[in-house]
């Protein structure tokens, strides 16, 4: 095997040095009782050459673009990713690095996350953010408890159109601790209705999601408002950080904790992961945040350097005080995530950003040209919902036929949407493919 | 004596991303514009975030040069302790490159999917055959959120059976995550000691066993490199007080095919595909820790699960008990993917034989080093060993001091202070991807060192020397956080 190196006389040489005589003679601390008699029962092993064409055949049943069309957000966006940032993120001293405990040996990691850090709190508005969670839920879920620990306070009320799978997470990392997790209803407008918190006290946070899962921007100004009177934690959240290339950031309106999905920036979709939880937060929060992060310094000739710093508030030093468990995270994305932003640089961002804004725009255009109703009236990002007539399944199916998918079916996750589809649609698309998707749903 | 590994090579100097580029640079192909513009309500545009402007070239160099300040395993051996730095092979990393595994969305028709959710489906059964347990969700992004996963798992397991404890037990070698994870399930932490032997006794879990702990966690083999000898016994004084035992399996590179993880008392553990699987860590990420569980914990694992009817794959969220998802969709699909290689790769002889060498590999280094630093606990070890700076402390040196010094010698430091049972404790992990040259370049080096350490003291003071920076003002970064620019 080529990963093994040992040659039969490096191993009998090292076993005369450890003093054993043979390879199962290294066991003897392991009593017979715990011992596994069986050979293991898994496939036996491939060369590269047949493992090549076994992964292949396993890839090759996936719908992807440009031969699939596929018209689904939802948290996990389809955007074009540079060759440059793949090759950049591909280089094996990036990969092939751990954790940068060891900072002298490990300032490309740490220059490239605090650059991160920065680029993240220049696109949020926000002062300080952490070198990454797992993906947006996971975010989402610490940002929840970080807001319980600050304001000392066990109830939580987040938005209906914050991703239903996000809710989840939220529900099962609070389930026990005993937190109590409040939703709050949506208005005809696609909008969050934040009057339902009248009357609501004692809230740790008040959390929604902009543009929400309905594609929709959320009043900011007014979930501040709220929360403010309420001396309860603003949390927003997002899917589509690309968003905030064109959109007024979070910070702008003095929200507490942003935090969301990064995966828009340069990370390929992969079926859901990995990508890149995002967090960042309010600099008087810092000594609460969760995660690692990285701080500018200089060493001991005076020249400037990088390091993991506030660390005592992490697993390994404060241990079951800790303010969250996080160790591993998804720094690589992160490090992924900086080299697409510095690739757009601000004129690129804004310029892609407005594409998507106008595609989407396009799309929802021909769509109510074509008869069909948009759900809901306010601003949207990327995504929209369409009411199709009761009779649309069938079309949908035939759709997927012809390799399109015509949106995400939203009756699973809210009932009340019967025969609504969340649209998505990003520069990937031309208006030849909305053409034909318009084409097809009305023939 | 050869030359000593460590050198010094150009390495270029490189500014902050926005203290280059010029106004109106991208480097960034825009896709064409074939729509009109869109109104849209000026109330909600922000002003253009700050970006630096900078050409595809400027990005290029800025990285690569960003890059070559780093240490990986592709640079040389990285003994980190706990950590299994095992060489990363590259045929995983094109297979997760695959456009039809990167392009997937995850939320498509299952019949649009077959390929992800069958290999999903077949490495769940891989981790279950390799620790003898029944079943396995790859959902957890990493060990540690594995292990709050397990945790919530024994939580759900005893609710449903309408208890409710309060207290988990943990030993004093464990990895700081494992208080840290049984902590946000509203677990009180108990440590308990291990013994001479650097192990747990069963005496020792029996005195603060009772039926308000719902739990054991122990990782197996444990951070002194020792494998938890009494693990059945201490087992059947938990389960026998109504409790759960949790194996933090981030050391399960040392026992593949030796142990049989569901045969011994454990009920529920997780995997670090970052660690024994050969995935990369990517200066600090992504992992992915599944969980593997006995029967009747079962019920509680998160949702979707992959289902299979027929050969057909689909995702199936019909489990009431379920305790819910703990990942926006399922986990990091493309880690699941280098691990499901490795594993097809390797083969089920290969798995067994990586373990017996990456365990070779830690006693030679241990007989090797056992006259050079001192060896707190000199016994059989399993895929690390931990030493300590006793030796070394009359001449004024520390851990940290052979730490640095062995940057300049061209090695990654291993795993240094931890585990906390050891003070000044030197955590060597080789791995088996290492071989008897490389570590005897280690060995030899570490031999020079502990000279140096008596004789130039200084060479090991002022250390490294030969890195991009030396050592590091921490305490002004912690003091002033500068984490922005």
């Amino acid at each position: 095997m080529r990963y093994l190196p040992h040659t039969d006389d490096d191993i009998s040489a090292m076993l005369k040095v450890v003093g054993v005589g043979s390879l199962e003679e290294l066991f003897s601390t392991v009593p017979e009782d715990c011992r596994k008699k069986e050979p293991f029962n898994l496939p036996d092993p491939l060369t590269e050459w047949e493992l090549n064409r076994h992964m292949a055949s396993l890839a090759d049943t996936m719908a992807t673009m440009p031969e699939y069309k596929v018209f689904v957000g939802a948290g996990s966006y389809e955007h074009f990713v540079p060759s440059s940032v793949l090759s950049l993120l591909g280089r094996s001293e990036f990969v092939t690095s751990y954790t940068p405990y060891q900072p002298e040996v490990s300032q490309g990691t740490l220059q490239g996350i605090f650059e991160y850090q920065t680029l993240i709190c220049r696109l949020l508005g926000m002062e300080v953010a952490n070198a990454s969670m797992y993906d947006g839920a996971s975010a989402l879920a610490e940002a929840l408890l970080m807001a319980t620990r600050i304001t000392k306070k066990k109830k939580v009320a987040i938005s209906r159109l914050i991703h239903p799978h996000y809710r989840e997470v939220v529900k099962t990392y609070l389930w026990p601790t005993g937190y109590e997790v409040v939703e709050l209803p949506y208005l005809e407008s696609g909008r969050t209705d934040l009057s339902a918190l009248d009357g609501m006290a004692e809230l740790a946070a008040i959390a929604i999601q902009s543009p929400n899962f309905f594609g929709c921007v959320e009043d900011l100004a007014a979930l501040r408002e709220k929360a403010s009177e309420r001396e309860a934690m603003s949390i927003a959240s997002f899917t589509e950080a690309l968003a905030y290339g064109l959109l007024r950031n979070p910070g702008s309106y003095e929200a507490d904790i942003v935090c969301g999905e990064g995966q828009s920036l340069g990370i390929p979709q992969s079926f859901g992961g990995p990508s890149l939880g995002i967090f960042a937060s309010r600099m008087k929060y810092v000594r609460s945040m969760p995660g690692r992060l990285v701080g500018k310094t200089v060493d001991m000739a005076g020249k400037q350097g990088f390091v993991l710093t506030l660390a005592t508030r992490e697993q390994h030093i404060r241990r079951e005080r800790a303010t969250s468990n996080i160790c591993t995270n998804q720094g690589l994305c992160a490090l992924g995530a900086a080299i697409y932003m510095a690739s757009l640089g601000k004129h690129g961002l804004r310029e892609l950003a407005k594409l998507n804004y106008d595609k989407t725009g396009y799309l929802k255009g021909r769509l109510e040209e074509a008869g069909f109703k948009v759900k809901f009236d306010s601003p949207t990002f990327n995504e929209f919902v369409v009411e199709f007539p009761s009779n649309f399944e069938r079309t949908y199916k035939r759709l997927l036929d012809q390799k399109i998918v015509a949106g995400l079916p939203l009756a699973s996750y809210y009932p009340e949407l019967n025969n609504c589809y969340l649209m998505g649609v990003t520069e990937t698309k031309t208006k030849e493919d909305m053409g034909i998707l318009v084409k097809g749903i009305e023939s | 004596m050869k030359e000593i590994l460590g050198t010094t090579g150009l390495v270029m100097n490189e500014p902050l991303l926005w203290e280059k580029g010029g106004n109106g640079r991208c480097g960034f192909s825009m896709p064409r514009r074939d729509v009109e513009s869109s109104p849209i309500d000026e109330g909600l545009v922000g002003p253009v975030p700050d970006f630096p402007e900078l050409s595809e070239v400027d990005v290029v160099r800025h990285y690569t040069r960003l890059s070559q300040w780093n240490y990986g395993v592709d640079t040389g051996m990285y003994p980190l302790g706990s950590c299994t730095m095992k060489y990363n092979p590259k045929v995983n990393e094109k297979y997760a490159s695959l456009p039809g595994f990167t392009g997937a969305h995850p939320l498509l028709p299952p019949s649009m999917v077959q390929g992800a959710l069958k290999l999903m489906y077949d490495l769940e059964r891989f981790l279950s055959e390799i620790t003898g347990m029944d079943t396995t969700t790859l959902q957890p992004a990493a060990g540690a959120q594995g292990e709050l996963m397990g945790t919530m798992l024994i939580y759900a397991f005893l609710r449903s059976k309408g208890e409710h404890r309060s207290k988990f037990l943990i030993p004093d070698t464990a990895h700081g995550t494992n208080p840290a994870s049984v902590s946000l399930c509203d677990f009180h932490p108990i440590p308990v000691k291990s013994n001479e032997d650097g192990i747990l006794s069963p005496e020792a879990v029996a005195e603060v066993m009772d039926e308000d702990v719902a739990g054991i966690l122990v990782t197996n083999p444990n951070t002194l490199g020792f494998f938890e000898e009494n693990i059945r016994e201490i087992g059947e004084i938990v389960h026998g007080k109504g409790g759960l035992v949790y194996c933090d399996g981030a050391n399960m590179n040392a026992v593949m095919g030796i142990v049989e993880m569901g045969k011994i008392g454990v009920d529920v553990m997780h995997l670090n595909l970052h660690k024994t699987f050969s995935t990369p860590h990517g200066g600090g990420g992504p992992g992915s820790g599944p969980v593997c569980v006995k029967k009747h914990l079962e019920p509680f694992l998160p949702v979707p699960r992959v289902v299979q009817e027929e050969g057909t794959y689909r995702l199936s969220s019909e489990y009431p008990d379920s305790i819910g998802k703990v990942h926006g969709f399922y986990g990091n699909f493309g880690v699941m993917i280098k691990a499901y290689s490795y594993i097809m790769s390797m083969g089920p002889e290969n798995l067994k034989k990586a373990s017996q060498l990456a365990v070779l590999n830690a006693n030679y280094v241990k007989e090797s080093l056992k006259t050079v630093f001192n060896l707190p606990y000199d016994r059989p070890c399993m895929h690390e060993c931990v030493f300590s700076d006793k030796k070394l402390n009359v001449h004024k040196i520390t851990t940290l001091d052979v730490a640095k010094r062995l940057i300049d010698c061209g090695f990654h430091p291993p795993t240094i202070y931890f585990p906390l049972v050891v003070p000044g404790a030197i955590m060597v992990e080789p791995t088996e991807t290492e071989s008897k040259e490389t570590l005897d370049e280690f060995i030899e080096t570490c031999k020079i060192i502990a000279n140096e350490a008596e004789e130039t003291p200084d060479l090991l003071h002022d250390a490294p020397k030969n890195a991009k920076v030396q050592r590091l003002d921490e305490v002004t970064a912690a003091r002033q956080p500068c984490l922005a620019d």
